[in-house]
């Protein structure tokens, strides 16, 4: 298993199946028959798919009920979305900049500079 | 495939394969945008964090040429080095990258410059990597004191 949680949670939702699990029970609460229903697969399989979501951080499941029912973190979802938004942002400040010099140089450019004449190597 | 979009920058973060693709379009001709990425009086302004200052070791973007550059911060300085594996005036670089303080780690980035009509670009950069934990690490790294307070953040929530 990866050590940090951001790699959980990415690897978590890096299965199709997980990821439709967890569109699904942002829906509504649910349990393994319920999230089984719609996949050829076999309840083992969705128990073990649960799992890699639950240690993920991803959902929880009530240890009260005999169903166990399943229920999404929304916010460990969200705060996985911030990450990659606070990735795109850092690229857009970058890009900004690169907006702000491109406003400074002439339009008829060659796309690249000179060959540099004894240029340290 | 997760994606986020907002004005311009696009980000797409690949389920299948450890790779970070940005899609950004800009307001000048490809040759420009192209200028500005292989100039090396050029980079300097717009290449690295705002807050640090970029210092050139060298900066030869022709194909088989290579670069490193310096990151200087609080006094501390990160280096970073890659090549020039193919470098297509106007339309296309592919380069290694690689952080000096994970020396075996590499990131193989494509740049396509795509002309665009009413004399604009689209850019797309995609950094591929060799596992997924380098990606999400390279995700997340680009965060400084963002990623420090989004762990302890997530151990917060999980801890609950």
């Amino acid at each position: 298993m990866t050590a940090d949680p951001l790699s959980r949670v990415f690897s978590a939702l890096a299965d199709p199946t997980r990821r439709d699990m967890v569109a699904r029970l942002a829906v509504a609460d649910s349990d393994v028959n319920g999230l089984a229903e719609p996949y050829d697969v076999s309840l083992q399989a969705v128990s073990k798919h649960l799992k890699v979501l639950e240690e993920a951080g991803l959902v929880s499941r009530s240890r009260q009920a005999q169903r166990r029912p399943v229920h999404l973190e929304a916010e460990v979802l969200d705060l996985m979305t911030r990450w990659i938004e606070r990735y795109r942002r850092q690229a857009e400040e970058r890009y900004s900049r690169l907006d702000d010099l491109l406003t400074t140089m002439p339009d008829d450019v060659e796309p690249v500079p000179p060959p540099q004449t004894g240029a340290q190597r | 495939m997760t994606t986020t979009r907002t004005r311009q920058t696009m980000i797409t973060v690949d389920p299948d394969v450890p790779l970070v693709r940005i899609t950004r379009e800009f307001d000048a001709p490809a040759a420009k945008v192209f200028r500005a990425h292989t100039d090396p009086a050029l980079v300097t302004h717009w290449i690295g964090p705002r807050r640090h200052e970029m210092r050139l070791d060298h900066y030869d973007c022709r194909t088989g040429g290579s670069y490193r550059y310096l990151m200087v911060s609080n006094g501390n300085e990160f280096g970073f080095h890659g090549s020039f594996h193919e470098v297509r005036p106007g339309t296309l670089i592919v380069q290694t990258f690689t952080f000096e303080g994970q020396p075996d780690g590499v990131a193989l980035e494509r740049l396509v410059f795509e002309d665009l009509p009413d004399g604009r670009t689209r850019l797309t950069a995609t950094s591929l990597v060799d596992s997924f934990e380098a990606r999400d690490a390279f995700v997340a790294g680009g965060m400084e004191e963002g990623v420090r307070e989004g762990y302890e953040r997530l151990d917060e929530l999980l801890a609950r």
